[in-house]
């Protein structure tokens, strides 16, 4: 099973079609099996890597970066074999590990110069390409103070900074929007998306929540127990899994206003199942769904409260997926 | 905090640059974790706190260097007062202290704020690694002796002492010396790197270089009372501190501090050196095995 994208590679050109790509990988621990016969091709792009924790998420980074061997099969990084040529693609990959790995005591700015000369820039480089990629993450005048003091949202970004500092050609995410608050994570999600539309490097991102990497990603993989479940791109994700969460309040001549708007929409072949809090979930085959929504309840007389995209889990993912 | 510069507000206007410059390689991020570690070492590039202690014990180890400089000046003296070759064991608790500093300054924060992975994920290997913090830090304890060492040779040729005298005593302290640092080095890295708690690394560190020492000029003063004076030279054999000293005794025209100031015999000699070897490649291999399981 393996499909590429065939987004835009806009900025990537020049890249060969496949970024990564692994053949029956399979990495057994002594006592736990992480990853089981994965077979995929990753291209240009973002791709969202989504998986419940313990699914082999982080033991394929490892693997992809060259610092574990995998007991069978292979993986390709950029062309790169990761059993034989680890240090060729470490030199053009970067790495943003989940969790905390910032000493408090020194600076963004310093940290990210020193990080920057640890993948080989020289001196004046790292500065000039420290000063420039704490910018475009967001970091200004604080880069200079000590990080200790930053918040979860500002740590990430200088974690992010220095998996670009040195202008990789593929960045591995791992779980990038843990612990951040919505907005932090609308913020950290956008900048992702720039990472490969305005700098032209391609994404792996990882994350538990297949919703929040669905509005990012231009293909999705989901493993679960080493396994890959599904490898498609985003849009036909969306298709298979979007729905539509509509609340509208009720009026003297539709005391249930919901019920009103479900006969409706049953009027004009919209099928809208009751759900939980006097909401009306509606499955979204096409765009033009939105439209007769707002029309029903328009001719209705309802006011809309609102209608929302409704983010799948990645337990109901699974859940269509293993019969 | 600088205020906006006019410069500044015209880069906030450049998008995406490509890097398109060399990339040096591991061999340069090697050589660059060496002079970060080495500054870091003393405290440079970090909080002024930081420099407080290394900087503290560095005066107090430059101390006895001047005094001894002054003392062979205003008295007219013939030699200095302590030998070069021993200065470093004579001076062995500032030291210790030091280096139960220093070591844990330079791995155990990697650990404890979990940098380790960033490393990695580098070109730069684990063995890359280990050897540019091992380099460092006996650098770090090298100067921390040989920079006392060429205070007090300056002094002494100031002092009109023997030219030849003072320059051959000056470069057997600087070779004590650097075997001193490496192993010293070794011992303190494998002790560090065991902990990401930097008080543990530095008590650690402390017992792990001075337990041994007492132990053994404790079994060697009983040794001299029974009149063993070929024990005493062997049982130096087990401590890093009596090791440096039956070392320099024995090669390098020092005297030992050992009881009745009884050196190791030639025989005894070769053993404290391969002892010595083995004990800085053992100290290596261990490192490395350390990180190579530190992954991601």
């Amino acid at each position: 099973m393996s499909v590429s994208t065939s987004t835009g590679a806009g900025l990537t050109s020049g890249v060969g079609a496949s970024v990564i790509n692994t053949t029956a990988l399979t990495k057994r621990y002594p006592r736990v099996t992480a990853l089981d016969g994965l077979t995929m091709d990753i291209g240009p792009g973002v791709t969202g890597l989504v998986g419940a924790n313990g699914a082999g998420k982080s033991t394929l980074i490892k693997i992809l970066l060259g610092l574990a061997p995998a007991t069978e099969g292979t993986a390709r990084v950029l062309g790169h074999d990761s059993a034989a040529e680890g240090t060729a693609i470490r030199e053009q990959v970067g790495y943003m590990p989940e969790h905390d790995c910032l000493p408090p005591d020194v600076s963004a700015t310093e940290f990210v110069v020193h990080m920057g000369r640890m993948s080989g820039l020289p001196p004046t480089a790292a500065r000039e390409r420290t000063a420039d990629t704490l910018r475009h993450v967001g970091l200004y005048e604080e880069r200079y103070r000590p990080m200790g003091g930053y918040s979860t949202g500002m740590k990430q970004r200088v974690k992010l900074a220095q998996a670009l500092v040195h202008d990789p050609r593929l960045v591995l995410l791992d779980e990038p929007t843990n612990g951040l608050d919505p907005a932090g994570r609308d913020d950290m999600l956008g900048l992702i998306r720039r990472i490969h539309t305005d700098f032209g490097i391609s994404v792996l991102v990882t994350s538990h929540l297949l919703g929040e990497l669905e509005r990012t990603s231009d293909h999705i993989v989901v493993i679960d127990g080493g396994r890959l479940l599904r490898s498609q791109t985003t849009a036909s994700f969306t298709e298979a899994t979007a729905s539509l969460a509509v609340e509208v309040t009720d009026s003297d001549t539709h005391p249930d206003g919901a019920a009103a708007l479900r006969a409706a929409l049953a009027g004009r072949g919209v099928e809208a199942t009751p759900a939980p809090g006097q909401l009306l979930v509606v499955e979204t085959a096409d765009e033009a769904v939105y439209d007769t929504v707002r029309d029903a309840v328009a001719e209705l007389g309802l006011g809309l409260v609102r209608m929302e995209q409704r983010r799948h889990r990645i337990a109901e993912v699974f859940q269509e997926a293993q019969p | 905090m600088t205020p906006p510069t006019a410069q500044d507000a015209r880069i906030h206007n450049i998008g995406y640059r490509r890097y398109e410059g060399e990339r040096l390689g591991a061999g340069y991020a090697r050589l660059s974790l060496f002079v970060h570690s080495l500054r870091g070492g003393f405290g440079l590039g970090r909080s002024a706190r930081s420099k407080v202690l290394p900087f503290g014990l560095f005066a107090i180890m430059c101390f006895p260097a001047v005094v001894m400089v002054a003392v062979a000046v205003m008295t007219g003296l013939d030699e200095m007062p302590i030998e070069y070759q021993g200065y470093g064991l004579a001076m062995q608790p500032i030291l210790s202290l030091y280096i139960a500093l220093a070591a844990p300054q330079m791995v155990s924060l990697d650990l404890r704020f979990r940098t380790i992975p960033l490393y990695f994920s580098r070109p730069m290997s684990p063995a890359d690694y280990v050897r540019a913090k091992f380099a460092a830090l006996s650098a770090a304890i090298f100067l921390f002796v040989a920079i006392p060492l060429t205070i007090a040779y300056a002094g002494g040729l100031l002092a009109e002492l023997g030219f030849a005298d003072q320059t051959s005593g000056y470069l057997r302290g600087l070779v004590a010396a650097a075997v001193l640092a490496v192993t010293h080095a070794g011992v303190a890295l494998v002790v560090a790197s065991r902990t990401p708690r930097r008080g543990f690394g530095v008590a650690a560190i402390i017992a792990v270089l001075t337990v041994p020492y007492f132990a053994v000029t404790a079994v060697q003063a009983i040794a001299n009372e029974q009149g063993g004076s070929d024990a005493i030279g062997w049982l130096g054999l087990f401590s890093p501190t009596t090791l440096m000293d039956g070392l320099q005794s024995a090669f390098l025209g020092g005297t030992s501090g050992f009881p009745g100031e009884a050196g190791p015999s030639t025989g005894a000699g070769v053993g404290y050196l391969l002892v010595t070897v083995g004990l800085v490649a053992l100290c290596h291999v261990l490192l490395v095995r350390r990180y190579r399981k530190a992954g991601l």
